[in-house]
């Protein structure tokens, strides 16, 4: 169920989770119930991007043009299978 | 310079990124059949909104961004939904940790249109309230019905409910219980032996067989009702060889502001004997954190005795828990005794053993009927 992401997903950070800059640590933070996370720079170049509106490959089109890269759909599919196990993420219809 | 001496330096720390406003200790638990008023006398120590909103806006500054409302019953205060606004504008991700009592829809509407995140519902009930609540329809209805209104408002229903050895044997009712409530996770948590708990502990601490009989039970339930519901269940740390990382260290990322203004590095920490802990309404928050010695008495390690001195795991756990250590050690700098390479280990092992030995001797009364925990009580 949670494996299902794909090109075509829309994924947008998951209810009862909030996305911010904390400038205080220097970081994006994902925040919780009674919990909190550390993003690194890529995770939040990822998950900052993660809208409930963009498709997976919006996304992955958006962070190759940021960072002049190519190559990058494997590994940011390997980090929304994360995320959304973890409910960081949930996919919008 | 090595990591060890670097370790060694009392260095300055980070922000205090967990604030706990601890906003009254009036609890209407202790009348809610009888809808007495509250307790009136007390609330002239409490705070005044303005200066809980002053200590939000400076904490946050520094870094603050995890806010815990507890109590008492949080919901006993009017500004409640004053505070949650203030902290939402600020950025805090705001948890309510409440018994419910008190929680109308008005209420709720009024929070969730404030910007509140999250919501436990707890039961940090004596026995007698637990099993009142475990039999009696009325008060089970009066939380299905807070149970029902948190789910209105969409928010999870999280369910705490706090464990001894008096309820222990009880955990499947409180799990059925819990199923009917509708909640989504839940937290069993041992007691922890502070305060008054310190003094009831062998009337608190279950047995060996107790836990073991109540994590089966547990794990059981987990089986059958699958993803619907998460339960964790925390087990007491007197039955392990090491301690806990207590709050990550004393003043390193937690600070408790009691309902007087007291700041502390864990609630717990005023029972710390020869420590002056200050108090907002003469310091800010960033002079607490960073510059009072109440909060920099246990940061780095030059505070250690041995073994933890020479220990090869305290940058794992810090030698645990200062309260502890001063309760059964009389010393807060030594070894939290739960360690089995403390020298005072064999008190925390005598408590267990007669844990053991007495709940044996009562376990028929507490298990024949509910009422007999009662009497224990
Ligand atoms: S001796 Fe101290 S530092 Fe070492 S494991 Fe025990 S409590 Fe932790
Ligand atoms: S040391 Fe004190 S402050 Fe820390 S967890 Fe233990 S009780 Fe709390």
């Amino acid at each position: 169920m949670m494996g299902e992401v794909n090109a075509a997903s829309r994924p947008a950070i998951g209810s009862g989770f909030r996305l911010q800059w904390e400038s205080a640590q220097n970081a994006h933070v994902l925040l919780y119930p009674e919990g909190m996370v550390k993003l690194n720079a890529s995770a939040a170049a990822i998950l900052t991007r993660c809208d409930g509106v963009r498709t997976v490959e919006d996304i992955v089109a958006d962070l190759e043009r940021a960072f002049s890269v190519n190559g990058l759909g494997r590994d940011v599919l390997a980090f929304l299978g994360l995320a959304l196990e973890r409910h960081w993420l949930e996919l919008r219809p | 310079m090595s990591e060890r001496e670097q370790a060694a330096l009392p260095r300055r720390p980070g922000p205090p990124l967990w604030l706990l406003l601890e906003l009254t200790y009036r609890c209407p638990l202790h009348c809610v059949f009888c809808y007495n008023p509250t307790d009136f006398s007390s609330i002239g120590c409490e705070l005044e909104t303005a200066q809980w909103l002053r200590v939000l806006r400076e904490a946050r500054a520094l870094g603050a961004v995890q806010l815990g409302l507890s109590g008492g019953e949080p919901l006993a205060r009017e500004d409640l939904e004053t505070v949650v606004a203030e902290a939402h504008r600020l950025g805090f991700y705001t948890n309510l940790i409440t018994s419910g009592i008190g929680l109308t829809e008005q209420r709720l509407g009024a929070l969730k249109d404030a910007g509140l995140d999250h919501i436990q519902l707890s039961f940090q009930d004596s026995t007698r309230r637990l099993n009142d609540f475990l039999s009696s329809t009325r008060t089970f209805e009066l939380k299905s019905r807070v149970a029902a209104l948190i789910k209105k408002y969409r928010y999870p229903m999280v369910l705490n409910v706090v464990i001894h050895r008096l309820n222990i044997d009880h955990i499947d009712d409180i799990l059925v219980m819990a199923e009917r409530m509708g909640a989504e996770y839940v937290e069993l948590a041992n007691t922890q032996y502070y305060g008054w708990a310190w003094l009831n502990r062998t009337h608190l601490l279950p047995s060996r067989e107790q836990l073991r009989r109540a994590e089966d039970v547990t794990q059981r339930f987990r089986q059958r009702v699958g993803s619907r519901m998460r339960i964790f269940f925390v087990v007491p740390d007197y039955f392990e060889t090491r301690p806990k990382p207590c709050m990550n260290g004393l003043g390193q990322v937690f600070l408790a502001v009691a309902p007087d203004g007291v700041a502390l590095p864990c609630h717990a920490a005023r029972t710390l004997p020869g420590v002056i802990f200050p108090n907002v309404r003469e310091m800010s928050i960033g002079a607490i954190w960073y510059d009072s010695p109440a909060f920099n008495r246990y940061r780095g390690e030059a505070w250690m005795k041995d073994p933890c001195r020479s220990c090869p795991e305290r940058a794992r756990d810090f030698g645990g828990c200062r309260c502890q250590a001063y309760l059964l050690t009389g010393d807060a700098a030594n070894a939290d005794p739960v360690c089995d390479r403390s020298p005072h280990h064999h008190l925390v092992s005598r408590i267990v053993e007669q844990a053991n030995l007495a709940a044996g001797a009562e376990q028929p009364l507490v298990f024949r009927d509910h009422r007999g925990a009662a009497v224990a009580d």
